[in-house]
């Protein structure tokens, strides 16, 4: 770009329209061309200098020291903590039994199977019924209830704290201008920052233990609840608010009777996003101190007890598609006129639920099973699944280690010694050019500006390690979810059977899909690698069958009067058009992976997620908040280059 | 609404005493969007030119509309999509702050009213209809009705026997306990009506109230939308883009073109002297023997006509034409007092129906 610069002032309009038609491959020629001249480039522009690293996280430890003791924020924060402590205590101690449930004894769980299937039936019907009780009767056969207990806890406290805080952002943003465009960026970084960056901070701030966990969480959750508050009161129809405003409704009330309540929909899927995300979350802040499955799973885990290990996950898994498909049932609940019916039929499902709760009490008084599942009777599989990994390393030992020797040695070893080859330079100019002539020269200010960060934080090597690990799962994932996005969107039931599964997949704490690999393959890049693959190749999927499903007939139905054969159809004409979509698509992958990675740092990688996690036992914020944003922004990089690829292409297409 | 009558001294007291003031009048009415339309407005003196607008970037939704609505008249907006009829009936309502122009309703300054005025004023003087019927989708049928009135603090039975009431009259009764989205378009343009009339506003605002229907539905929709206005007589502003609409519900049309307003008048007026071009390319198509009275087309004087039997100037042509053309001479045309005003030839009427006539007096000899 900087030839261009220097271009003769009278044909640099000319020269500069030319270069921003032909930008995207401008910025991939100058990047072969710094690639050729490798050899010849100065050494500080190939890795750079240890002397350039900003001391970003001395800064911050500093900030945050003259925060907690100069200005005294410790003793405000030790009173959230304390807070959030008492509330956790009490539900937990409800579920569980304790000194802060009112002196109550704990839960029966017959009493919770009925409830989870009394509030599944009201909200849709047997089937709900059955999978919400059907997951809580499974807690409680194969011995995870305790653990689980703990972790709804920490769901119940968290979720309606950040649905209520979110809500409260999302009407200031509403409100005002100015909260919205300096809440804007914020949300961004905050939707892109890996988990773990969310558990440093308040380690620092809050300590370690359930409350922190809770408060992790609590901040991670909330982001979408703001995004989907805001989107819902923004998209309530003008003629709606007209009509109220025509009504004379004063602002409250406006806002109150007629906008909040016609933004439900909205509002309720950001809910639903609230629950996933805290339950997420949840499993992740083990790593800090919240006991309960999370951290169930994390010793077994790291004790590579896979079977125990499967049975735990399994727990969550139930746990999650339950809660997601309750607060799903929920959020599309909508209101029907009835005839008028006598009250009692009005109110079955209320009727039933006190029932329950006054049934399975006096049970419980004279039948001390009810309360707690007795301990005999629990299952277990988890020697079954043992039995199935030692089988599998006893019988596949060896073609496993070959195809994991032939990857490593061959693909990814290789291929991370060329990320780590390219340099700094090269990338910024690339990335940079990319940013330039999809968006213009904000983007490109942008996108040169995160990077940079990168370069001067000190982490550039290790942040080209993790770009190397989400470039490999990227290909594998678009290898995998194109055609079978492809297959999936050509058949209607093919359509609705993997809509259901990317669904449900998308669920999982992406923890979860660690056990599986390291089932088969041990502790490795590989490992990591598909561990990311299986999480991300979800959106690739969907995004890719979306778009495909949404070409528009008559486009489709003119390619046949034409004479197109399928292939024809598909590559001439579907695929085109489907294209913005599936780099969305593809968009998420990339963010999806990054996430991955890091959280895959604690089985063993050398990344920004390996520092992370030393930061993490040193409670290091300052280091582990710089490499939160060197993820951040890796992913905001990406982010913006393909968003505004996309955006312009739709516009293009006619389609935005 | 006394108070608010009283808070603002009427730029036309003189009107009100003669008893000829307007329900609502606005006066050189602007809208401008843009960065900084007040500005603009003042840069070119209070009247920028199109191509001032086009030149800075200015969109003229609206530019210097004068129009009056008298009590109990239906005035109809007509123009097509981005003519600035819906930006204009939302400066006369306050749902848009105009740029320029002053607007009196009642005789009184609207635009200076505040916000607590403004809220008053449309709790008890202003209903308003949407074209997307604009219904509250988690509130039933009765819970929107009632709408307006919970919103102003009527207690919660009075609220409840008004919206019935309403309910029954726009022909809903027995869907009270419905949700929006479990009525068809048109009844839940009913909701949307009833809705409208619930706190009894004098000025009645329609926004393409049955654009988003079914022929056959608008069709029922407009005469219900009559059968009301023959019972409660409001002041309204219809806004369409349907002429056959316009030409059936009003009793005076504006057709707007750019948002300007380019011709004010009866159906009557728009066809046979249209203002503009465009006008006159609107209302080409007009089944004119329906909407033309024999005054309009008759050759006025006392001339002594042979033709027998007088028709009444009043009449329409098409009730008056088999006789005519069946006739030889020209028939007489008298007024409602049975005096001759003229009379009304065959070759008159054809022309008028079938040709380019351009009314009485005109080239047509």
């Amino acid at each position: 770009m900087a030839t261009l610069a220097e271009a003769p002032a009278p044909q640099s309009v000319s020269a500069l329209d030319f270069a921003r038609r032909h930008g995207a491959s401008l910025a991939v020629g100058l990047f072969l061309l710094l690639l050729l001249l490798h050899g010849l480039l100065p050494a500080w522009s190939l890795v750079p200098p240890e002397a350039w690293a900003l001391p970003f996280a001395t800064w911050i430890n500093s900030f945050v020291v003259f925060l907690q003791e100069d200005l005294g924020l410790v003793v405000v924060t030790r009173g959230i903590a304390d807070a959030v402590q008492f509330l956790l205590d009490i539900v937990r101690n409800l579920l569980t039994g304790g000194r802060r449930g009112f002196g109550l004894q704990a839960v029966p769980w017959v009493m919770l199977v009925a409830l989870a299937l009394i509030w599944g039936h009201y909200l849709k019907g047997w089937r709900l019924a059955a999978l919400a009780g059907g997951t809580v009767f499974y807690l409680a056969l194969f011995g995870q209830w305790r653990n689980a207990m703990l972790t709804l806890s920490m769901v119940f406290v968290t979720v309606p704290l950040a649905v209520l805080l979110g809500f409260g952002l999302g009407i200031l943003a509403f409100k005002s201008r100015r909260a919205e465009q300096a809440l804007n960026p914020l949300l961004n970084i905050m939707q892109s920052l890996p988990h773990f960056a969310y558990l440093i901070p308040v380690v620092v701030f809050f300590g370690v233990g359930q409350h922190a966990g809770a408060l992790a969480t609590m901040i991670f959750a909330t982001p979408p609840m703001v995004r989907m508050t805001l989107l819902g009161l923004k998209g309530v129809p003008e003629n709606v608010v007209e009509a109220g405003i025509m009504a004379g409704c004063t602002r409250a009330q406006l806002l109150l009777t007629v906008q909040v309540p016609a933004a439900r929909n909205a509002i309720m899927v950001g809910v639903n996003q609230v629950i996933m995300q805290c339950l997420a979350m949840v499993v992740i802040a083990s790593f800090i101190g919240a006991s309960g499955l999370g951290y169930d799973l994390l010793l077994k885990l790291q004790s590579l007890r896979i079977g125990q290990a499967l049975e735990t996950g399994i727990a969550v898994v139930l746990i999650a598609i339950a809660l997601d498909r309750l607060s799903q049932a929920w959020a599309e609940k909508q209101p029907l006129h009835r005839e008028r019916r006598p009250w009692w039929q009005e109110h079955i499902h209320l009727l039933l639920a006190v029932v329950a709760v006054v049934g399975s009490l006096v049970l419980a008084h004279f039948l001390p099973e009810a309360r707690r599942f007795p301990r005999g009777l629990t299952l277990t599989t988890a020697p079954l699944w043992d039995g199935l990994v030692d089988w599998i390393t006893l019988n596949l030992f060896d073609a496993l280690q070959v195809v994991r020797g032939f990857m490593l040695v061959e693909v990814l070893i290789p291929l991370r010694d060329v990320f780590l080859w390219l340099p700094w330079v090269a990338v910024v100019i690339f990335a940079g050019g990319l940013a330039w002539s999809f968006g213009g020269l904000r983007a490109a200010a942008t996108v040169a500006g995160f990077l940079l960060f990168i370069v001067l934080s000190g982490w550039w090597e290790r942040a080209m390690i993790t770009s190397y690990m989400v470039f490999s799962a990227l290909v594998i994932c678009v290898l995998i979810g194109i055609p079978v996005g492809i297959w999936a969107a050509s058949r209607e039931w093919r359509f609705k059977t993997m809509q259901v599964m990317c669904d449900t997949f998308q669920t999982f704490p992406s923890f979860i899909y660690l056990i599986p690999v390291i089932m088969l393959f041990q502790v490795s890049d590989l490992t990591v690698i598909l561990a990311v693959v299986i999480y991300s190749v979800i959106p690739s999927i969907r995004y890719t069958m979306i778009g495909l499903r949404a070409v528009p007939s008559q486009i489709v139905e003119a390619g046949l009067t034409s004479g197109c054969t399928p292939l024809q159809m598909l590559w001439k004409i579907k695929l085109p058009l489907a294209l913005p979509t599936i780099m969305v698509g593809i968009n998420q992958t990339i963010l999806f992976s990054l996430f991955m990675v890091i959280i895959a740092a604690f089985i063993g990688t050398r990344d920004l997620g390996q520092e992370m996690m030393r930061a993490l036992s040193a409670s290091d914020t300052g280091k582990g908040l710089v490499l939160g944003f060197c993820v951040a922004f890796l992913g905001l990089t990406a982010d913006r280059i393909i968003g505004d690829w996309s955006a312009r292409r739709k516009r293009q297409l006619g389609l935005a | 609404m006394d108070s608010f009558k009283g808070a603002y001294p009427s730029a036309h007291a003189a009107d009100v005493e003669s008893g000829t003031q307007p329900k609502i009048a606005c006066r050189q009415v602007w809208k401008l969007f843009g960065p900084d339309p007040a500005g603009f407005m003042a840069r070119h003196g209070g009247n920028p030119s199109a191509e001032d607008c086009a030149r800075e970037g200015y969109i003229s939704a609206v530019r210097d509309v004068s129009l009056e609505v008298a009590a109990g008249e239906i005035l109809i907006v007509m123009g097509l999509s981005g003519s600035g009829k819906s930006t204009l009936v939302r400066c006369l309502s306050r749902l848009i702050e105009p740029t320029a122009g002053e607007i009196d309703v009642d005789g009184v300054d609207l635009l200076g009213a505040g916000p607590r005025e403004l809220i008053e004023l449309r709790r008890h003087k202003m209903g308003m209809v949407f074209q997307n019927f604009a219904l509250l989708p988690h509130r039933t049928v009765l819970e929107n009705v009632a709408f307006p009135l919970e919103v102003q603090g009527v207690d919660k039975k009075s609220r409840r026997q008004r919206a019935l009431e309403i309910v029954e009259l726009v022909g809903l009764k027995g869907r009270e306990n419905y949700y929006p989205r479990e009525l068809s378009g048109g009844q839940q343009q009913r909701v949307g009506i009833a809705r409208s009339l619930a706190v009894e506003p004098d000025i009645w605002f329609l926004d393409e109230p049955f654009s988003a229907l079914d022929p056959l539905i608008r069709r029922e929709m407009q005469d219900e939308f009559l059968r009301l206005q023959s019972m409660l007589h409001k002041t309204i502003v219809f806004i369409t883009h349907d002429f056959d609409e316009a030409l059936r519900l009003g009793d005076r049309i504006a057709i707007m073109y750019h948002g300007v307003v380019d011709q004010l008048g009866t159906a009557e007026e728009l066809v046979l002297n249209p203002a503009t071009d465009y006008v006159a390319e609107f209302t080409r198509e007009v089944p004119r023997a329906n909407l033309l009275s024999v005054a309009s087309v008759m050759q006025p004087g006392e001339s002594a006509a042979t033709g027998g039997e007088p028709v009444r100037a009043s009449q329409r042509i098409s009730e008056v034409a088999p006789r005519v053309l069946a006739g030889d001479g020209p028939v007489p045309v008298v007024d409602d007092q049975a005096h001759p005003v003229g009379v009304l030839t065959r070759e008159r009427v054809l022309d008028m129906v079938f040709g380019q006539g351009r009314g009485a007096g005109g080239d047509a000899g």
